[in-house]
């Protein structure tokens, strides 16, 4: 009898080519996505005269300078960086969903809307929201610019075994709360290094209940909270999302392929590392008040007050972090005044997450302005053929194109200094948004509430009467 | 690039947590070749004012900071953006390593790609440590060891980065033997599930 194994275990095992004795393994990697920031990996191949060794592979996305706003004429140095990328496709001869493709999006959004995410497959990207992937039962993760270049040259990568964990969440969502509120809420409670050195597997009937795009959502976040990858098994909502997508499996093969993948999930009695287990109906609106989203509260709480926390360091690290937010110790989450707001970025800009917003600001006005950014163009031509364009503009919003944009701010889209920003983007870094901007991290229905409220604010009262 | 076994040099502390990548370098300065040196972007924006101005008080700023080349943080460092920008900042701003006690997955193996070790201390040690700093230190790779004039700190480093650390590898070298496995792994792969490869375009 064979030893029961985890999903990971399963994923694992198919990618070794080769292991260490300390447990370090070669992996084949199947799917290698790069974008304009992957620049430092290609220089390196020429440096050292390497060729790509499997291009049909590798897909070149623009997406993390890609100027995504009308009229708008990118400035020469980030003009230079598209310009590299698409020179890079033709030298390497790899597909690219560059600026003005029907394809083009999001690494994270498209790459999955094209179906060249598949279960089973691993998938490295320049960028860490690559465990994003693992929605679909990939083994995704995030890689430095010498591993970029290193798989572009072997098409294999080097990695140590983590850990694995198991995410159990069970239970029912409330009204107006959903992945973003799911993942930010295991992150405040574990810490934003709990996952360090492990693969999480998110489970539980929560989880089995989540949409292709929350499951995206709950994945895309386990870097935030330390994962070296998170992954959900496939079942029949990841067959039905994925069947018939341009370059998925078709005919034989399709039948095939899901005969394999309704093996990838883990068996009744594996053993993982670590378990932990959360209630989906404890789970209210989450926003991040601080500068880590492990400093995540639900709406309805007060903020920390370090003058009430025994321990010196982190006393200390909060009152630095309130500092930096601009806030009061011990006041009232809600009700604190936002001087704009964005929907984009790779955590919450899929169709499901612009109809969130839609559904509370249709017919509203908002009180500050903001910018969305559909995660992709099929995303954006799909929002428009639903009329949820026309809401956006109809609140006062900025109705955009696909790319990182205000999330990362590498394409001058950017929150000024002393800004306040509610946004559904990952990370409330110091300076992420651009220098000395206020990040509050929560879900697009949540946004969408800061704008018609000009504050943080509970979305579940304003969507009471609508369908949420 | 070059490989090393001791190193001894200063260490400054920056006893903060959950130091990211963004703070390391801040996305804006991330477009410019590597070839024009990251040094100066090293945590810009924690280093000088809301006028571009170096703060005098910031450690990196003070005197003491001439030379160091190990710098002592809190836990979760280099957390956040897989970014190898991050690590070419310290490196190039004359660091070798950065001792905490843990560290984002991604930018630890970022680091062991550039010969900078993250060190891995308990939080016992790494409060004596910060508690002493700045002060001088001498970093053993090969025991595992960090020693001061008082005490002496042991780190845990895993074997295969311990050997691309010593012998100045990254990981294209550390694959130069394995080229036949690869080809083969890829065969078989190829024969068994075709579909795995999409269409070109």
């Amino acid at each position: 009898m064979t030893q029961p194994s985890t999903l990971f275990d399963k994923l694992w095992a198919d990618h070794v080519i080769l292991e260490r004795p300390d447990g370090t393994a070669l992996l084949w990697v199947d799917r290698h996505f790069v974008h304009e920031g992957s620049h430092h990996a290609f220089a390196k191949l020429k440096d050292r005269g390497l060729a790509l060794a499997q291009p049909d592979l590798t897909t070149g996305v623009a997406d993390h300078y890609v100027p995504v706003r009308s009229g708008v004429t990118p400035m020469r140095e980030i003009a230079h960086m598209l310009d590299t990328l698409q020179s890079n496709a033709e030298t390497h001869r790899f597909r690219l969903f560059g600026q003005g493709d029907r394809r083009q999006g999001i690494v994270h959004v498209a790459g999955p809307e094209q179906g060249l995410t598949l279960p089973g497959t691993l998938v490295v990207c320049g960028d860490s929201h690559t465990a994003t992937h693992g929605a679909l039962g990939a083994y995704g993760f995030g890689i430095g610019a010498t591993e970029v270049a290193h798989v572009l040259a072997t098409q294999t990568i080097w990695q140590h075994r983590p850990c694995s964990m198991r995410l159990q969440i069970d239970g029912t969502l409330g009204p107006g709360v959903g992945a973003k509120d799911m993942a930010l809420n295991w992150i405040a409670r574990l810490g934003s290094d709990a996952g360090h050195g492990h693969a999480i597997e998110y489970a539980g009937s929560a989880v089995r209940g989540l949409s292709m795009e929350g499951r995206m959502t709950l994945c895309n976040l386990s870097i935030e909270g330390g994962a070296r990858t998170g992954m959900v098994a496939p079942d029949e909502t990841t067959f039905a999302w994925l069947k018939g997508r341009p370059y998925a499996p078709s005919g034989d093969d399709w039948t095939e392929a899901l005969d394999r993948w309704s093996a990838l999930r883990s068996d009744a009695d594996a053993v993982f590392d670590r378990e932990e287990r959360l209630d989906a109906d404890d789970i209210a609106p989450v926003v991040t008040w601080g500068t880590s989203p492990e400093d995540a509260l639900p709406i309805t709480a007060t903020l920390p007050d370090p003058g009430r926390v025994a321990e010196p360091s982190r006393a200390k690290r909060i009152m630095v972090a309130l500092d930096y937010m601009g806030l009061t110790p011990g006041r009232p989450i809600a009700g604190t005044p936002v001087d704009q707001v964005f929907i984009g970025s790779c955590t919450n800009a899929r169709i499901e997450d612009l109809r969130a917003a839609a559904s509370v600001l249709a017919g509203r006005t908002a009180k500050v302005p903001g910018l969305v950014s559909p995660g992709s163009q099929a995303v954006k031509v799909q929002a428009e053929q639903e009329g949820l364009d026309r809401i956006f503009e109809a609140a006062g919003l900025e109705w955009a194109s696909a790319g990182c944009s205000m999330c990362v701010g590498m394409n001058g889209d950017r929150v000024a200094p002393g800004q306040r920003c509610a946004s559904t983007t990952n990370r409330n870094f110091r300076g992420r948004q651009g220098p000395r901007a206020r990040t509050h991290l929560m879900s697009p229905a949540m946004v969408a509430a800061a704008a018609v409220t000009g504050t943080l604010a509970d979305v579940r009262p304003l969507l009471q009467g609508r369908a949420a | 690039m070059a490989g090393w076994t001791r190193h001894s040099g200063r260490a400054l502390s920056l006893a903060i947590d959950n130091i990211d990548t963004d703070q390391l370098i801040p996305a804006r300065f991330m477009a410019t070749p590597r070839a024009q040196g990251y040094g100066q972007y090293l945590l810009h924006d924690m280093r000088h004012d809301a006028d571009g101005r170096p703060d005098p008080d910031f450690v990196l700023n003070r005197p003491e900071a001439e030379g160091a080349s190990i710098l002592i943080a809190r836990r979760n460092f280099g957390s956040g953006s897989s970014r190898e920008a991050a690590v070419y900042a310290l490196v190039d701003a004359g660091f070798r390593c950065v001792i905490a006690p843990s560290f984002g997955d991604i930018f630890a193996g970022n680091a062991v790609n550039n010969g900078l070790l993250p060190a891995c201390v308990s939080e016992a040690m790494l409060e004596a440590l910060i508690a002493a700093a700045p002060l001088d230190a001498m970093i053993d790779l090969e025991a595992g060891r960090i020693s001061t004039d008082s005490i002496g700190v042991p780190f845990e480093l895993k074997a295969t980065w311990r050997l691309k650390l010593i012998n100045g590898w990254d990981d294209i070298d550390l694959t130069a033997s394995h080229h036949a496995e690869i080809a083969e792994y890829a065969e078989a792969r190829r024969a068994d599930r075709p579909w795995l490869w999409p269409p070109a375009g």
